[in-house]
């Protein structure tokens, strides 16, 4: 592969990653820790339910995970196509 | 030992460690002034960038207004963490790259435009000098507090203490100071946050204590809670009350307006490669979330502590007494506060007793028919002071309570110093040098950065004094100012070859007009207090309150520059491949300050 074609398939495969993420993302958040709280409503979590749960808490643990992952996998694609830094 | 002593001693000892490292690690050249040199590792730039996001908004306020409103006031959580997602995401990386020192250095090349420059560097002074009102407010409480003066004369020696601070070194400084800052604060804020919940769940958790159970009552916290609250008259704290669209606008604003921002863009500028700008925007996010898992559990906590301390015997049974409160010393704390102006209590029907209760409430207005109430009785409870009040409302130690006056001053410090950095570097390398006397010497530029930070913090300071909303809610306002004008340029920038000049340039303009607008038009033209025409209770948008507006401005942004730039001239081709040389991290060096 030459250089452009390798830097197109990685930036491709970089924003794919992206949007994927960017799902996760607002999903936790703005999914179920408000739009989709009355969905979540049976499941109780001490004292209240799972929104509640997600809004306060778990969407904070799961943007940690998902930026943590993007940069592992990140450095991998990076050292896959040959545009790392070394 | 009287608390005052205890105070000066947490106080003056932290300071003394700041000042210490400030000194040792003095900037010398303007280089080293702006971005520290680039020998920042991650975990130590995560905690100097935890510091200088956490400020007054995060570590003063923000539990506070989750602690009256509940589970609706989660937007700050989500808000003011889920934007660093986005910056890790679409912008740490690439800028990095790019390897210039300042957001508006990127925008001015991208766009190949001085005019885009400037208009984002006149961006970044309205977003960042709105932040520091926010700060001032909060600098206000904490010194107002500490020094047991009234609020504003605890401003005017804050404003004092923050310029003389931020003047001492440059980011350098900064940067290693602010890991002590961080350390300092991050302790100040969980461990009485730790003993209060041990005291009402056992467990030592608070993130968990708050899901636990309430040891005295044997239900769970929430649900224990729930009941004292709405016992009250109060709404019930952990249901969903306010308008869902402006919820979602609102912490979608907090999200873009976080990779909006320049204190916090800058810091990525300082990593040494750009796989270690993808992890340091995952270390700062950890050292941040350690505070915003505790912060509900503090806001959650502090309200049972306050409405058990006003209704000894139960919320079915008699009020505190007046009596109590000036003797007992379980209630010295509201005497203190008193003092700032910002806690207020009047016994208004003379029967020696102080209820604290919702009197817009119809069920209450029965009750208090009955037991000869003519209103609530705790007259003045200001949101701001409830983290710094905590551990004496707690009854813990007297170290406790000293720790947190030190991590209070650390957040406001730090943070207001960041960004009177910012301010100064946009006015003296991007205004001054970049754009008016581009032949000024280093010694003048140092100069006219020193002359924009005193200009700022007066201004500040004289708005701090008669803030648009509690310290959280002007900080919101930065937010969607940033959110609004820079985030959007930003990101197209990198994701889109085909936004050109002028689409940039129309974008923020028109992404920054009309959220400044819809800002002044609820909140007061340039903030002066009764100039505005509509109120955030009764927005002109429907639910859309101004706080939210941001988002909407980040919309507008985007739309605009898409028609312009799909109107105008192609952008060139030595743009696109900048563009394309950004986007890999392939041939990353050091960064420069000049052209």
């Amino acid at each position: 592969m030459s250089e452009k074609d390798s830097s197109a398939a990685y930036w491709k495969a970089n924003v794919r990653l992206i949007a994927w993420s960017l799902v996760i993302w607002a999903l936790v958040s703005f999914g179920f820790g408000i739009l989709l709280r009355p969905v979540l409503s049976g499941i109780s979590v001490g004292g209240t339910d799972l929104g509640f749960w997600f809004a306060q808490q778990g969407s904070i643990l799961v943007f940690l995970v998902l930026i943590f992952f993007y940069a592992w996998r990140m450095n991998k694609l990076d050292a896959e196509h040959g545009v790392g830094e070394e | 030992m009287d608390q005052f002593i205890i105070n000066l001693i947490f106080v003056g000892a932290s300071f003394a460690l700041y000042i210490g490292i400030a000194v040792w690690a003095r900037a010398g050249s303007t280089s080293e002034f702006y971005a520290a040199g680039r020998g920042v590792h991650p975990i130590t730039n995560g905690m100097a960038t935890g510091a200088d996001w956490m400020s007054a908004a995060s570590f003063i306020s923000m539990a506070g207004l989750i602690a009256f409103v509940g589970y609706d006031n989660s937007t700050f959580l989500m808000g003011w963490t889920g934007g660093y997602v986005l910056l890790a995401l679409l912008l740490a990386p690439y800028l990095r790259k790019f390897g210039k020192f300042t957001v508006s250095e990127f925008i001015g090349d991208r766009y190949y435009s001085k005019t885009a420059r400037l208009v984002a560097v006149i961006c970044l002074i309205v977003a960042s000098t709105t932040y520091v009102i926010g700060q001032m407010t909060g600098v206000g409480v904490a010194f107002g507090r500490f020094l047991e003066v009234d609020n504003t004369t605890g401003l005017i020696i804050g404003a004092l203490v923050v310029f003389a601070y931020a003047v001492f070194g440059g980011m350098k400084g900064v940067t290693y100071t602010q890991v002590a800052q961080y350390i300092v604060l991050i302790l100040a804020y969980t461990i009485p946050a730790i003993f209060i919940s041990l005291q009402l769940t056992g467990n030592p958790i608070p993130g968990l204590g708050l899901f636990g159970e309430h040891t005295a009552s044997g239900e769970p916290l929430l649900a224990k809670l729930d009941q004292i609250v709405t016992d009250l008259g109060f709404k019930e704290y952990t249901a969903h009350h306010s308008n869902t669209l402006n919820m979602v606008l609102f912490t979608l604003s907090l999200m873009i307006g976080t990779a909006g921002l320049p204190h916090v863009i800058m810091r990525f500028f300082t990593v040494p490669r750009v796989s270690d700008a993808r992890w340091s925007a995952g270390w700062t996010l950890v050292f941040i979330a350690l505070l915003y898992l505790t912060a509900p559990a503090v806001g959650a906590m502090a309200r049972l502590n306050i409405t058990d301390l006003m209704w000894p015997e139960g919320t079915e049974s008699q009020a505190v007494s007046v009596e109590q409160i000036q003797t007992d010393p379980e209630y010295q704390w509201m005497l203190t506060w008193q003092k700032t102006g910002l806690l207020g209590w009047e016994d208004k029907n003379d029967d020696g007793r102080i209820q604290y209760y919702n009197d817009a409430s119809e069920e209450m207005q029965a009750r208090a028919e009955e037991e000869g109430w003519v209103g609530n009785e705790l007259t003045n409870f200001n949101r701001d002071i409830l983290v710094l009040a905590n551990p004496e409302i707690a009854n813990l130690p007297a170290w406790v309570i000293g720790l947190v006056a030190a991590g209070g001053l650390a957040a406001a410090l730090s943070t207001a110093a960041g960004l009177l950095l910012a301010i100064s570097s946009a006015v003296s390398h991007d205004l001054i040098k970049g754009h008016f006397v581009p032949g000024i010497s280093e010694k003048g530029e140092l100069l006219s950065a020193r002359i924009a930070m005193a200009l700022a913090i007066v201004v500040a300071s004289y708005l701090g004094l008669n803030p648009p909303g509690f310290a959280a809610q002007t900080v919101a306002l930065a937010f969607g100012l940033a959110a609004a004008s820079i985030f959007p340029a930003l990101m197209m920038g990198i994701f889109w070859k085909k936004i050109n000049n002028s689409g940039a340039v129309a974008g923020m303009l028109a992404g920054l007009v009309v959220t400044l607008v819809y800002i002044f038009l609820h909140k007061g033209w340039f903030f002066i207090p009764d100039t505005n025409q509509f109120s955030d209770a009764d927005p002109l948008l429907g639910p859309i309150k101004s706080t939210s507006f941001g988002a909407i401005g980040a919309a507008v942004n985007f739309l605009v520059a898409y028609i312009v730039a799909s109107m105008t001239k192609e952008t060139p081709q030595e743009i696109k491949d900048l563009v394309e040389s950004v986007r890999v991290p392939k041939g990353a060096g050091d960064a420069s300050a000049g052209h």
